[in-house]
């Protein structure tokens, strides 16, 4: 249980909300800009998820906030996907899925009977890991999310806004009508971004969205996403731990225990979660002595 | 242990030179080779036998009085006796099975892969259509006579024959829509429902039209199965000579009919030889609608391919 404290305090020590007390901390090493106040966005309380009989995660606590980079790291198969898929009850897909404690979503509980798991998604959206753009064309894949969403307005118009703001309108904008499928993997994963940030999403989350692609294109992506922060709330999955390092503002580490039950061990400001783990496991997780 | 009288290999060419250059000859690869070759050529050599045998018999039919052969009616006379009746028949059971097997079939198959929860129920009944569509079709044709013609009271009818068609090709649609559905990859629903897509726009906008070329093909398919079809139709009354050809087409529905293999069937059985040509000459028209659909089929499924 020391784990889960280590986990909360260190939660805690961001800034959260009004009512908790202003503390600063540092983003980077030598970057002293101070992590500003922020609001909560997802405030996971005792988590845990099973599939069937297994224990998927156990007891996850922390929390969200907004307009920040928050990356997930870990081991293979410690949970962080399944952590990741249900905070867009993704996992609702899964039959054998079923989940203890809660998801508060800007204070409401994501997995109440009363929630509405297609209205979650389009304020969550989701970039995968390989990137899955529909074998249409490059305008159709941005325009699918804001079609079924009933929008009214100039499509072209939120096409192009989209588009650009995934920086990838200079590279298609004579192509529109060619299909996604035909682009790069990297211009691919960036139209996937282009159309889940088209429904005007309220938070971006993305399971290894670099994995399959190469150095130069993965970069491009880390840029967008510390574009794209401006605007909108990112939690990433990777086991990429300089990614992390790289891209995000708040670093989670889960792994898993005996019973390969994923469970959070700290959380912190990325800068410090790398120089000064307070955990062992954590430690030796960067480090490389393990995973 | 090198071999007496040769040299010894002194450079590693010469090593790798007799590696690379000694292969015996791998005669028993030669000879299975040949072994699977000769079982081709005498599958084919039946087939090809049998398609020569019926195509030179039913010539002096093809031409001396194709239009009349195709267009005519029903005889006991060999020489007026035309297959038209088969033609409307088979073309009308054809539109049943179109009607009522494929959108029962691909609802089905939707409804199972896309909605249905992966439960013991669900693996049971799809395990159990897989077995529906290994049944004889004479069991069908037994279920037709039972239900569609003396339960319902249907009697030997061109509906009752339809529905036992249709309901012979049903396992048939569900299992290759289904294929076509799970050819879709889970990558591109999840696309569709993290935009906040409901299951129903996922499926209609994404998953049903990438599935549409398999899901076609299955379909053709399994019209050319119905369209082949004898055993059930004996059973459930094709009868040739019959056939209502007069009147609307709601009293042939509810007519006596008859359907080209069953005609095959009854010239077959003649005694006089004439009707032998005739015999072939049915076979041919069945066969070359049935390849004419299958190729549709295949000629679709390239158009259409789709990799991932």
């Amino acid at each position: 249980m020391t784990v889960n404290v280590t986990a909360r305090d260190a939660a805690a020590e961001i800034p959260t909300d009004q009512q908790q007390p202003r503390i600063t901390v540092t983003a980077r090493v030598g970057d002293e800009r101070p992590l500003t106040e922020a609001e909560v966005v997802f405030d996971v309380q005792s988590f845990s998820a099973y599939y069937g009989s297994f224990r998927a995660l156990r007891d996850v606590s922390f929390q969200v906030h907004k307009n920040r980079i928050t990356a997930i790291i870990g081991p293979s198969g410690c949970g962080k996907s399944t952590l990741l898929r249900c905070f867009n009850r993704m996992n609702d897909l899964v039959d054998t899925a079923h989940f203890e404690g809660q998801i508060l979503y800007h204070g409401i509980d994501l997995y109440d009977p009363g929630v509405d798991p297609v209205e979650v998604r389009r304020r969550i959206g989701m970039v995968f890991q390989k990137p899955n753009p529909f074998p249409k064309s490059v305008y159709d894949n941005v325009a699918f999310g804001p079609r079924v969403a009933g929008f009214r307005g100039d499509m072209d118009e939120l096409v192009e806004a989209s588009l650009r703001r995934a920086a990838l309108w200079d590279e298609v904008r004579d192509k529109l009508k060619a299909p996604g499928t035909a682009l790069s993997g990297g211009q691919q994963q960036r139209l996937c971004i282009a159309r889940a940030i088209a429904v005007e999403p309220d938070v971006i989350l993305m399971d290894e969205p670099c994995s399959a692609l190469d150095p130069i294109a993965t970069l491009k992506i880390e840029e967008l996403m510390r574009e794209l922060k401006e605007n909108y709330t990112i939690v990433i999955v990777t086991h990429n731990m300089q990614q992390a390092a790289r891209a995000s503002d708040v670093t989670a580490f889960l792994t898993m225990g005996d019973d390969r039950a994923g469970h959070m061990v700290e959380m912190a400001p990325t800068a410090r979660l790398f120089t000064r783990p307070e955990n062992r496991l954590t430690e030796d997780y960067i480090t490389g002595r393990f995973g | 242990m090198a071999s007496i009288g040769r040299p010894q290999p002194v450079t590693t060419t010469e090593l790798v030179e007799r590696r690379l250059r000694g292969a015996t000859l791998d005669w028993r690869g030669y000879v299975l080779q040949g072994v699977l070759l000769l079982s081709l050529l005498l599958a084919l050599a039946v087939l090809a036998i049998l398609l020569a045998d019926i195509v030179i018999r039913s010539i002096p039919i093809f031409t001396e009085r194709p239009l009349e052969f195709l267009t005519g009616q029903l005889s006991a006379r060999p020489q007026r006796a035309g297959i038209s009746q088969g033609i409307i028949g088979s073309l009308l059971l054809m539109g049943f099975v179109v009607v009522l097997a494929l959108p029962l079939g691909i609802g089905a198959a939707v409804y199972l892969e896309e909605y249905a929860h992966d439960t013991r129920t669900t693996r049971f009944i799809s395990t159990n259509i897989r077995n529906l569509a290994g049944v004889p079709a004479i069991v069908f044709g037994l279920l037709g006579l039972a239900v569609f013609v003396s339960l319902l009271k249907l009697g030997t009818t061109l509906i009752a024959g339809g529905l036992t068609l249709a309901v012979l090709v049903l396992p048939i649609v569900v299992i290759t829509t289904a294929e076509a559905l799970r050819a879709v990859p889970t990558s591109i629903r999840e696309a569709a429902l993290a935009v906040g897509a409901t299951r129903w726009e996922t499926v209609r906008s994404h998953v049903l039209p990438y599935a549409a070329p398999g899901i076609l093909t299955g379909s053709i398919l399994s019209l050319a199965r119905a369209f082949g079809e004898t055993a059930p139709l004996l059973l459930v009354g094709a009868v040739a000579g019959t056939f209502s050809s007069g009147g609307n087409l709601i009293a042939q529905l509810f007519g006596s009919y008859t359907a080209l293999p069953t005609i095959v069937y009854n010239f077959a059985r003649e005694s006089k030889a004439e009707f032998r040509a005739l015999t072939a000459a049915t076979i041919v028209v069945l066969l070359v609608v049935i390849l004419l659909v299958n190729a549709t089929a295949i000629i679709l499924r390239n158009r259409y391919d789709r990799r991932w």
